[in-house]
């Protein structure tokens, strides 16, 4: 496709090169096992989604993206998981509760 | 299921995915060469009728307003989903003094932190309503600049820790700005009704050149990004420290 149109390239270098980072970051995310890891993991991938929201001339969805991708999003979760933890360790400081208020260990489950 | 069948089943699957998003990346028109006819009647209609350059803000605040309105609806209705659930968790657990305690014990931020943050938040808030104040200009609008403005207040609450959060009371403040945000929308879309139009119809004056041009478009940017700010800054100030808040008052 970008052979034939020679004088305007369908995909630009910098488009193609964020269209892969963009894939690689995605799969990265996914891939990445501890909760507060994939936070900051995704708050990057935030970050590459909107270059390439800007890179394909959507300005004003990369920079809603950026604020949402890179700072509210992993915020929130970091802040869901602080208190999870703190209410797990609770529970187990008082060593009656099971079920959901058992302590996690997240990162050691195995893959 | 081993380990080997599923990472078949995802080499698959991801394989699939990828050569569906490339052959729909190929379909797509070159830049330049822009085909879509609405397209065009929008972008030469925008500045004639509505006097504003920003073609993207005049169709999501204007020609498709409601659309709009009922995207901020379901904001709305997230954020109150979240403080529901976070608040009847607050009521009925016990055992808080634990986690209110190692709040109270976490080291304050460093300086250089706290510096770094005096620094930083008021310029991010001034871009946010930069960009809430130019939306029917430029790229951006309502919903981005609410998010930077509320960026802006997580890092003034970040860097400079508690005690500032605690001097501005922040969950009752965010809340009000959040309905009245929410709730400016809808008296906008009432106030077309008045003028003798439909809902949400474009009653303002739409002036001639400068920030003020556009009719009802930069009321309802601003609107939303009141709504948007005040919205994600209490969801996050609620999963902060809504116990220490709680104990301040």
């Amino acid at each position: 496709m970008t052979a034939a149109a020679a004088a305007t390239p369908a995909l630009t270098a910098l488009q193609a090169v964020l269209l892969l980072a963009v894939a690689a970051g995605g799969l990265a995310v996914a891939a990445t096992r501890d909760p507060v890891r994939q936070a900051i993991v995704a708050s990057v991938f935030g970050l590459l989604l909107a270059a390439l929201f800007f890179a394909f001339q959507a300005p004003d969805v990369a920079l809603s993206e950026i604020t949402v991708g890179t700072v509210a999003l992993p915020a929130m979760i970091l802040l869901a998981v602080a208190r999870t933890r703190a209410r797990a360790a609770r529970a187990g400081a008082a060593g009656q509760r099971t079920g959901d208020g058992r302590p996690r260990n997240p990162g050691s489950e195995p893959t | 299921m081993s380990r080997r069948v599923r990472l078949a089943i995802f080499g698959v699957g991801v394989a699939g995915l990828a050569a569906l998003l490339v052959w729909g990346l190929a379909g797509l028109p070159d830049f330049g060469n822009y085909q879509g006819r609405y397209g065009r009647i929008v972008a030469r209609s925008s500045v004639p009728q509505r006097k504003a350059t920003d073609a993207v803000t005049v169709v999501t605040f204007d020609y498709r307003g409601f659309d709009t309105l009922g995207e901020e609806f379901i904001l709305f209705i997230s954020v109150i989903g979240v403080l529901a659930l976070l608040r009847t968790h607050r009521d009925t657990e016990e055992g808080d003094d634990l986690e209110v305690e190692a709040i109270r014990r976490a080291p304050p931020p460093s300086e250089s932190l706290a510096l770094l943050g005096r620094v930083l938040a008021p310029l991010v808030l001034v871009l946010g309503i930069y960009i809430v104040a130019h939306g029917h200009l430029t790229p951006g609008g309502g919903f981005a600049g609410g998010v930077v403005l509320a960026a802006g207040l997580l890092v003034l609450y970040l860097t400079t820790g508690r005690i500032a959060l605690r001097r501005i009371r922040p969950v009752e403040t965010f809340e009000a700005v959040e309905a009245v945000g929410s709730f400016g929308f809808v008296l906008i879309g009432i106030g077309g009704l008045i003028a003798g139009a439909q809902f949400l119809h474009n009653f303002l004056p739409l002036g001639s050149s400068g920030l003020l041009t556009g009719g009802t478009i930069p009321l309802a940017n601003v609107s939303v990004g009141l709504a948007v700010a005040g919205g994600v800054i209490t969801v996050l100030s609620e999963l902060l420290d809504q116990r220490l808040l709680r104990r301040a008052r």
